[in-house]
């Protein structure tokens, strides 16, 4: 297994730096460079002026040698400096990270839980009005653009009845500590982490109702009830046990996704995670900004992945670690 | 002898005794929008509108500017103006610090200038005007001009020209230094704290330079992306103030009738902000004056000001805004009137050749203004493409040349020599760079007046030239001027005195307080 996971690894920091190098050009086939942005906020700009900013941020230098600096940087573990922030990325990065990823956790763990559970139900009670009312439930979610769950979410459970907080991480100003802050907190994360989960959640129902009627024909479960076996315990450890491994699956490419709702959802609540770092950095044409995030959103989902095939051995002891 | 000596305490006195009908109270915190967030707070090295409404409240200037934008002191306590109009000597305020304790002296004047020369584009083109700048003593400051120039008392706002502490800038990195985000200057507030994608937190200086100044203990600037988010806030109850374009305007009405909000359109006398339609110039059917001028017929304004901004602004006369010196409306109209911009495009010839209009990717108000310009250029049988693209995108192809109509509004900052010649003039068309002449207007005439109108004296020169260029400007239309803005700042009513200048809620909120 350590074998397994250093090559996996090894080949995560190639499919890095593959990602690094398509973003560094993708980025600058884009119009608009941050020298025009920097000159356009002043309300003048001169040549004189664009062409110095150009040569503060290395701009003026030619692309390869702007690449190389940069992967230089990574591999150094440097990504670099945020030049219309005025901080080092990995500190923008690092301020931002952990509220994303108590999102997009939060997020995973709601839309996996009640994704499976309601898919459960929906295959063992298959073709009934629990089933049907089920599937149409996940589907309302799926189908709806999170930004409109979001903002119907705030003016219901916010404007309307004032239970929620309609913005933010934490209250502001309140200054809390401790258990009542991790309250504040979570006040706040119900309604951002729902909208999210709630999306996802749907495919999770459709994939774990699909799977689980597929694994129930199979023979190995008639043998199980032939055994005399509870409908509870062929249910839980034979059939939603192997009808598992495409929801991991799906999980695992899920990690990507999670992080591009997140910044959707991260706008219309306010919510300080990179998801609106990586959206304003892409209006501002901070390069090393968004680079940085994409770094850091691309090691995100290939450790995902890993912890994915992980899973998959976990799940099905008969998968086993090429090495 | 001083030909004037402009005895600003006293100006400062007559707008106290106005806008302070009431007692001022001590004490209180607001909660206000930002929006977006800004990329950094050190007001010297960003000029992005944000970090003016934020650090207004940390950094100073030498002037502050009245609604009829007379200069008003604050760092600076008077200034005089030698005879041949060159040189301004300016006494610095004496007993005034920066937020670390260290005074503020002519020193940092001194400073402040070099430094805006590299990195604040516009304060870099007005200082190409000053010839020297000495310091005789620590608390005076003499500008030494090349030439007169009319609008040089305009110039020094916060915003155009904030100080900077030399004591912690000189001799270091000015990009990396780490002031710049953590910003110490000498104005009311204090910066205390800054979680990024959150709030940025300022506090009371308590030595601030004007005595029993400022009321409030705290500002909270709230940072909140989504538009309906930040109206769901206000009403809500979780912020107080919305300062001048942070709702969408459709939203606004609807704000305004919420119980204790008041909301005014002052406040933004000094910057003026004019929109108007880049036409390219140069090619395509647009070369011809008559299918610019068609343009200015074809286009409903009134219907853009009613229905899109919600009967907020006034329709534009010309190059100028009304509120700016050397105004005048006594130049060519162009009402609403499909039937003569049809015939002057068949005048001129148009066979519906495709014309490109780039909307400005500012939201959704600006998004509809694209939409209703395009029907209506269609209306009258104009064969319009529009080109979707992002701010930074949409201002690279403006600076190339590469449209042929494109949304703009710019400041125009309370004279025709800072904010408006610059946009016609023919030594401003240089590719690449945006906001100059990128229409591509060449007039000698114009080049000339806007050269005089500059440096003319006195002020009834400057008016007569002035009133010439705008007239051959509206006749020979460069560009389709649309509306003059006006972006409502929204409040609860409880907060009293948050504008008191021309410079608004980016003059920082040393005169507010909380009633109650």
């Amino acid at each position: 297994m350590v074998s397994f996971v250093a090559q996996r690894a090894l080949k995560g920091v190639i499919v890095l730096l593959a990602i690094v190098v398509l973003n560094f050009f993708l980025i600058r086939l884009a119009p608009g460079d941050p020298a025009v942005v920097m000159a356009g906020e002043a309300g003048a700009s001169d040549q004189v002026f664009v062409k110095q900013l150009r040569e503060k941020f290395g701009l003026d230098k030619p692309l390869p040698e702007q690449l190389f600096i940069y992967v230089k940087g990574v591999v150094t573990l440097d990504l670099g400096f945020s030049f219309r922030q005025q901080a080092p990325v990995a500190k923008l990065i690092g301020e931002r990270l952990p509220a994303t990823l108590l999102l997009t956790l939060t997020a995973f763990a709601i839309s996996l839980m009640l994704g499976v559970l309601f898919g459960t139900f929906a295959a063992r009670f298959a073709g009934t009005f629990l089933d049907t009312a089920i599937t149409v439930f996940a589907l309302i979610f799926y189908a709806m653009p999170i930004f409109w769950v979001a903002l119907m979410g705030i003016l219901l459970f916010s404007v309307t009845m004032d239970w929620l907080p309609s913005f933010g991480y934490e209250t502001v100003g309140a200054n809390l500590t401790g258990v009542a802050h991790a309250l504040d907190v979570g006040a706040h994360l119900i309604m951002p982490a729902m909208t999210l989960g709630l999306f996802f959640m749907a495919t999770y129902t459709r994939m774990t109702r699909a799977s689980m009627l597929e694994v129930k024909r199979l023979d190995f479960v008639k043998t199980a009830r032939a055994k005399g076996l509870s409908d509870a315990v062929i249910q839980r450890r034979h059939v939603l046990r192997n009808a598992l491994l495409p929801v991991v699956t799906l999980a695992g490419v899920h990690s990507g996704t999670l992080i591009g709702g997140a910044v959707i959802t991260e706008t219309v609540f306010a919510w300080p995670g990179i998801g609106r770092l990586m959206y304003d950095a892409l209006l501002q044409r901070d390069y090393n900004l968004l680079l940085g995030v994409f770094v850091i959103c691309s090691a995100m989902v290939l450790i995902f992945n890993l912890i994915t095939d992980l899973v998959y051995r976990l799940v099905d002891p008969r998968i086993e670690f090429a090495s | 002898m001083p030909k004037r000596v402009l005895l600003g305490a006293l100006l400062a006195c007559g707008l106290t005794a106005s806008a302070l009908a009431q007692e001022p109270r001590t004490g209180g915190v607001i909660n206000a929008v930002i929006q977006p967030e800004p990329p950094g707070l050190m007001l010297a090295q960003v000029q992005n509108g944000p970090t003016q409404m934020v650090s207004g409240n940390i950094f100073e200037g030498l002037l502050r500017y009245s609604p009829k934008l007379e200069p008003l002191p604050e760092l600076a306590e008077s200034w005089s103006v030698s005879e041949d109009a060159k040189t301004y000597t300016f006494k610095l305020k004496k007993g005034v610090t920066w937020h670390d304790g260290k005074p503020f002296t002519a020193a940092d004047v001194l400073f402040s200038m070099e430094m805006l020369k590299q990195t604040h584009a516009r304060a870099r083109t007005n200082l190409a005007q000053v010839d020297k700048i000495e310091t005789p003593d620590d608390y005076t400051v003499v500008f030494t001009l090349k030439q007169p120039f009319g609008p040089f008392l305009g110039i020094f706002e916060v915003g155009s020209m904030p100080m900077v502490p030399k004591h912690l800038y000189e001799g270091t990195d000015w990009k990396t230094n780490p002031y710049n985000n953590a910003p110490v200057g000498t104005g009311p507030f204090m910066f205390k704290e800054w979680q990024k994608g959150s709030f940025i937190r300022l506090v009371k200086n308590p030595n601030y330079h004007e005595k029993g100044k400022p009321y409030l203990d705290e500002i909270y600037w709230q940072i909140i992306p989504d538009a309906a988010a930040r109206s769901v806030a206000y009403e809500t109850g979780k912020v107080d103030v919305l300062p001048g374009g942070s709702v969408e305007n459709f939203d606004v009405p609807r704000l305004s009738k919420l119980k204790d909000t008041c909301v005014t359109g002052a406040g933004w006398e000094f910057f003026s902000p004019l929109a108007w339609l880049w036409l390219n110039n140069r090619q395509g059917p647009l070369a011809d004056k008559r299918v610019r001028q068609a343009i200015m017929y074809a286009i409903d304004r009134d219907f853009a000001k009613d229905v899109i901004w919600n009967g907020l602004g006034k329709v534009a006369t010309g190059p100028s805004a009304s509120t700016i010196r050397f105004y005048t409306d006594d130049v060519p109209k162009y009402p609403y009137d499909p039937a003569k911009a049809k015939a002057l495009l068949k005048e001129a010839g148009y066979k519906g050749e495709k014309i490109r209009l780039l909307p400005l990717a500012y939201g959704e108000t600006w998004q509809r203004w694209g939409e209703a310009v395009k029907q209506n250029l269609q209306d009258v049988g104009m064969n319009i493409e529009t080109i979707a693209t992002d701010v930074a995108g949409g201002n690279q192809k403006i600076g190339d040349w590469d449209y042929d109509i494109a949304f703009t509004y710019l400041y125009q900052y309370g004279d025709p020599a800072l904010g408006v010649g610059r946009n016609y003039i023919s030594s401003n068309i240089a590719k690449g760079q945006v906001f100059n002449n990128v229409e591509g207007y060449s007039n000698p005439e114009i080049d000339k007046l806007f050269a005089d109108g500059a440096t003319a004296t006195p002020d009834s020169k400057r008016k007569e030239i002035y009133d010439k260029a705008q007239k051959i400007l509206v006749e020979d239309v460069p560009v389709a001027w649309m509306l003059e803005l006006q972006f409502p700042t929204i409040t609860r009513c409880k907060v009293k005195n948050l504008i008191t200048t021309g410079i608004g809620v980016n003059d920082g909120f040393k005169d507010a307080w909380l009633d109650k």
